[in-house]
């Protein structure tokens, strides 16, 4: 019985391993070791570039594939055009990849093929990735900002109306939650897709416990902690396509700032 | 949690890798790919746009043709109006025409019968008186035993006439 009792440690699968032997691989005095975490970008990268390359037949009347490729897009422009107007335009090409990216990323993480002896490995639940993404987002942000207004960028901490008494401290509190941005955009990705990895491997170690420890707790718990583990990982999907989602409508909303100041 | 405690292990990694395949999403597929797909989109949109306002042009020009149509038919309606009128006209003034001629042939006909008749008149009561006369010498003989000349007895006879 002690053999069956695998204990599930629902952190494992946050596990980095160098793939390859590529463990010493060096450059510039740096680790760049070919990790499990790299193979899946690899594979985000590809499964994107065959998504995105069968979108482009440019056909007059299109196919299901194009279609979704043209869907996506549009979404991406509309919401450039919605949040930043017609300067939104030039961000499509970034905001694409960003929400794509992660998009991708998030749902190749969800895919069942643990069954298959394979391990699934999300790297957008990792902050050096999502902190990446985010400083990013918020360098352009600044570039935009400083390229456009020069130093009236400053001007975006002091909102129109506000009394001269209180220019100062608005001004801080602005210049604070401006300076948050980039952390609450890369740990609110890291947290959302850490957390419902956790909570699936948590409960998949309930129902393999339940199962082990008898018929009763099998009934009690396994059964029930298998039917939430459905549920969850469909909310899972969800919280996948949000999260993509939130970081490009953020991005674009910070881009806004940039653009146009208040 | 080995997001931190590999961190020293492996952000370098994390960071080299994510950039290098963030790199390829953006410059291949953001700016190679997602533009083309666009510019497929817009083109559509474009020929859509064309194609309904070709639709409306047609539909304008259908529209002014059947305006010009129905301008010219009125006019056609109007000129066959005019020409049956015209020929309505012109068949009552023929007609009037040949009633009038009728009536004037007439007119002379019963002018003349009446001249006729008259003349017989005329005639009739001369032998009338001719006959009186004559009749009124032989009473006159008879009875009296005179002898009345014809131009007396006329005088007489025509004068009892036109007292009778």
């Amino acid at each position: 019985m002690a053999a069956e009792q695998g204990k599930v440690d629902p952190m494992k699968q946050f596990q980095i391993e160098p793939l390859f032997g590529s463990a010493n691989w060096e450059l510039a005095g740096f680790n760049i070791a070919f990790t499990n975490s790299a193979l899946w970008m690899a594979i985000t990268v590809i499964l994107l570039w065959t998504f995105v390359a069968g979108g482009m037949k440019r056909e007059l009347v299109p196919g299901r594939w194009q279609m979704a490729v043209e869907s996506f897009t549009g979404f991406i422009d509309d919401m450039l055009e919605a949040n930043v107007g017609k300067e939104g335009r030039k961000y499509v090409s970034y905001i694409f990849s960003l929400f794509m990216f992660i998009l991708f990323a998030n749902l190749l993480g969800l895919l069942p093929i643990g069954v298959l002896g394979l391990h699934p490995f999300t790297f957008t639940s990792h902050f050096t990735v999502t902190g990446v993404l985010a400083v990013i987002s918020f360098s352009i942000v600044l570039v935009v900002g400083f390229w456009k207004h020069g130093i009236k960028f400053f001007t975006l901490f002091v909102p129109h109306g506000t009394p001269a008494a209180m220019v100062l401290p608005i001004a801080l509190i602005e210049f604070f939650s401006f300076m948050i941005r980039p952390f609450s955009l890369a740990l609110r990705l890291f947290v959302a897709m850490m957390a419902g990895h956790v909570l699936l491997k948590v409960l998949s170690s309930f129902v393999i416990d339940g199962l082990n420890a008898g018929v009763g707790t099998s009934l009690m718990v396994a059964i029930p902690s298998f039917a939430l583990m459905i549920a969850i990982s469909a909310l899972e999907i969800l919280v996948a396509g949000i999260q993509a989602y939130v970081f490009a409508l953020l991005t674009s909303l910070y881009i806004n700032d940039a653009e146009h100041l208040h | 949690m080995p997001q931190i405690a590999q961190l020293a292990e492996f952000y370098s990694s994390q960071i080299f890798w994510l950039l290098v395949f963030f790199g390829i999403t953006f410059f291949l597929i953001g700016r190679g790919m997602v533009p083309k797909v666009m510019g497929t989109v817009e083109l559509r949109d474009k020929q859509i746009a064309d194609d309904l306002a070709a639709a409306q042009g047609a539909r304008d020009a259908a529209d002014e043709q059947e305006e010009a149509w129905r301008v010219r038919e009125n006019e056609n309606r109007a000129a066959a109006q005019a020409k049956i009128a015209e020929a309505k006209a012109e068949a009552a003034a023929k007609t009037e025409a040949k009633l009038a001629r009728a009536q004037k042939r007439l007119d002379a006909k019963l002018e003349k019968a009446e001249a006729e008749i008259e003349a017989a008149r005329e005639s009739a009561m001369t032998e009338i008186e001719d006959v009186a006369a004559e009749a009124t010498q032989e009473i006159v003989a008879r009875l009296a035993g005179g002898k009345v000349d014809k131009r007396t007895a006329r005088s007489a006879v025509k004068k009892a006439l036109t007292n009778a």
